[in-house]
């Protein structure tokens, strides 16, 4: 599905992605995993092209995407659902996932079909169907995640990009958003390329993972041995306390 | 065919590539962040991970060797601190100071699954009784053929090495389906059964998993029709992880490496440049997985050659062929590269002839000498010294054809070359 080689981007002047090399079978969760600033979001940013890619391979199904477009990349199959949600918020959340879809409103014949997605989002998030006229500045944070990812489905992605979805929010709204997360690769075969700082929740959901430090890949392995990995329990599970909706 | 791990054992070339590039450049990361000894040689060489681009810039770096280990003898080259290692081998030190590797626990979590693939890959099942003939110890041999059966379900009895006609006896009780050990030992196995009047048909021996030495496909031919059994080949080294590197299937065309592990390198022992796919040369390990140990560019001394080309088991990775000897085994002998085992292959074309043999080299003046001496057995005892010297021209022209050099053959009393139960010394080398 997607093939990265040896990836650079830089954050301004920062060499923020050094040599990233990473993939992703179809239908397969994987999850990034790494400190503050060890480049997590960078590489996603430029997976869909938000910040410019300085060199490397970016293969998406054999197209290579690396300088192309961003709306180009979301018509090939590529949405993301940004960090922090991003909603917009004097827009009501109806508004807000048609202009998901907005590529697919102007091409032909397409209408129907965006209808019914839209129906097919309003019984995965039967919220967002609750306050479907309602300001998306007034939903709360879990509503606003729900409706992120809502936005980004109505392109009827092939990879999902989720960044940071657990972010500031209650731990039962967290255990809701990677039901969803679960459900989406279960029931429609999204492939789902996850950053997560609560590595521990994103490992359990993952297929596989791979460990960012200082925007070098340092591990790559399947999610439950990485789990068990003891570099990455001292640097990013922490104790073995438990989340209360992990119990 | 059973394939315990199709995901990674049939993976398309490509994503082997994709998965093996990715691995690579991790691995180096961490060994530069983590292992001093890497660091210095990569800064010595002018290299940092991010030069590694593609699986053909591993040719940029610099090799480990033996020595590399035994410099940073004991802990050295771990990559992990101490308190995450959970188990630690050794190699025997018979020259030298000892190595010492270490496994996490996730290390001894993958050592157990690709030794899993090659038991499979050899017909072992969850049915099969499986008896370990390998010394337990320090020696990594017995744990990893013990944790590989063990995941596949089968029954193992840590039998341990020696002992012989005890283990005779359990195989017979026991009803063991399956013999782990040394090819040489398996040899021992046979002898001792023919001495103890043992029909090895009346036993369920069905397969031998055999390594820890070089041997020939004239060996294999031997302990399969001395023991009944299908023989099979399967390589690993204590320094990459033990057992487990690479297997035979039932084709015996060849040993799978498991490449979602382990990148293979073939390189000319002299001039140390990287060879083209199929040729005989070196092979050089480097670790992919491997958390505790890891591995870059290990210049295993073995000799061997990788064949790319499809195998008809269905499994996709590179085969490495019976390794030939090891490359500071390999005597040049007026100017030509002689392994050990294509003597062993000529032996064993010329009709009657078993296993026990040793190379004697020497210099008369300037020239270089070889001499083979062979064991008279019952097969090789004659009464006429005519057909006697028929049988020794007969080895020595098949010798020199296959070598391009000439050597004298003898026989000797039976029994008179030393053997072990572990590794055989074939070579006394008496020119150095």
């Amino acid at each position: 599905m997607l093939k990265i080689k040896n990836l650079n981007s830089y954050y301004g002047k920062v060499h923020a992605l050094k040599n990233v090399s990473l993939h992703l079978d179809r239908g397969e969760i994987v999850t990034l995993i790494g400190a503050n600033g060890a480049g997590k979001t960078t590489l996603l940013n430029s997976l869909s092209a938000i910040i410019p890619v300085g060199t490397g391979e970016i293969l998406l199904e054999g197209n290579n995407i690396a300088g192309m477009a961003a709306d180009r990349i979301v018509s090939l199959g590529l949405s993301q659902v940004p960090e922090g949600r991003q909603v917009f918020n004097p827009l009501t959340v109806e508004e807000n996932l048609e202009l998901g879809a907005y590529l697919r409103y102007r091409a032909h014949g397409q209408r129907p079909a965006i209808a019914a997605d839209l129906e097919h989002i309003y019984r995965t998030f039967p919220r967002l169907k609750e306050r479907r006229k309602q300001a998306a500045g007034t939903l709360s944070g879990g509503e606003q995640q729900m409706l992120a990812i809502g936005r980004a489905l109505m392109a009827r992605p092939k990879l999902l990009l989720l960044d940071e979805p657990s972010m500031g929010l209650a731990p039962l709204v967290v255990q809701e958003i990677f039901r969803v997360v679960e459900k989406l690769r279960g029931e429609e075969g999204t492939t789902i390329l996850l950053v997560e700082q609560n590595a521990r929740a994103a490992l359990k959901v993952a297929d596989r993972g791979y460990v960012l430090e200082t925007g070098k890949v340092i591990l790559e392995g399947i999610a439950s041995e990485l789990l068990e990995n003891k570099d990455v329990q001292r640097a990013y599970l922490g104790h073995d306390k438990k989340e209360i909706w992990e119990r | 065919m059973q394939i315990w791990d199709p995901q990674h054992e049939c993976m398309p070339r490509e994503e082997i590539a994709q998965l093996q590039l990715e691995r690579l450049q991790a691995t180096l990361n961490r060994v530069y962040k983590n292992v001093t000894c890497y660091r210095n040689k990569f800064n010595a060489a002018g290299i940092v991970p991010e030069d590694v681009q593609s699986l053909a810039d591993l040719a940029k770096l610099p090799f480990t060797t033996k020595e590399d280990l035994r410099l940073n003898y004991p802990y050295g080259m771990f990559a992990v601190p101490l308190r995450e290692v959970v188990r630690i081998h050794s190699s025997s030190g018979t020259t030298g100071k000892p190595t010492v590797v270490g496994y996490t626990k996730n290390d001894l979590k993958v050592w157990s699954n690709l030794v899993a693939r090659f038991m499979t890959a050899a017909g072992v099942t969850s049915d099969d009784v499986v008896q370990i003939a390998f010394g337990y110890g320090l020696f990594t041999g017995a744990f990893g053929l013990h944790y590989g059966s063990e995941l596949i379900g089968a029954s193992v009895i840590p039998f341990g090495a020696g002992n012989t006609e005890k283990q005779i006896m359990i195989m017979q009780d026991y009803r063991t389906t399956a013999l782990v050990s040394t090819p040489s030992y398996a040899i021992t196995v046979a002898e001792h059964m023919e001495k103890m009047g043992v029909d090895p048909k009346s036993l369920l021996l069905k397969v031998g998993l055999f390594g820890g030495e070089p041997w020939s496909e004239g060996l294999r031919r031997d302990i399969e029709s001395r023991l009944g059994i299908t023989a099979t080949d399967n390589y690993g080294l204590s320094e990459v992880i033990g057992p487990g590197v690479a297997g035979e299937c039932l084709c015996k065309c060849g040993m799978h490496i498991s490449e979602d592990a382990f990148l293979a390198e073939i390189i000319d022992p002299e001039t140390c440049e990287t060879l083209p796919p199929g040729s005989v040369g070196e092979l050089v390990l480097t670790s992919l997985t491997k958390e505790a140990f890891p591995m870059v560019r290990y210049r295993t001394r073995d000799i061997t050659s990788l064949d790319y080309s499809a195998c008809d088991c269905g499994r996709t990775t590179v085969r490495m062929s019976k390794t030939m000897g090891r490359s500071d085994d390999m005597l040049i002998i007026k100017g030509v590269n002689v392994y050990p085992s294509q003597i062993e292959d000529v032996l064993f074309a010329v009709e009657g002839c078993q296993p026990h043999y040793q190379l004697v080299v020497d210099k008369q003046g300037a020239m270089d000498t070889l001499e083979i001496r062979i064991e008279v057995t019952e097969n090789i005892f004659f009464d006429e010294m005519r057909k006697q010297k028929e049988f020794l021209d007969n080895v020595a022209r098949r010798i020199h054809s296959v070598l391009g050099v000439g050597a004298s053959v003898k026989l000797v009393e039976p029994k008179s070359i030393p053997r072990v139960e572990g590794k055989a010394i074939r070579v006394i080398d008496k020119r150095k």
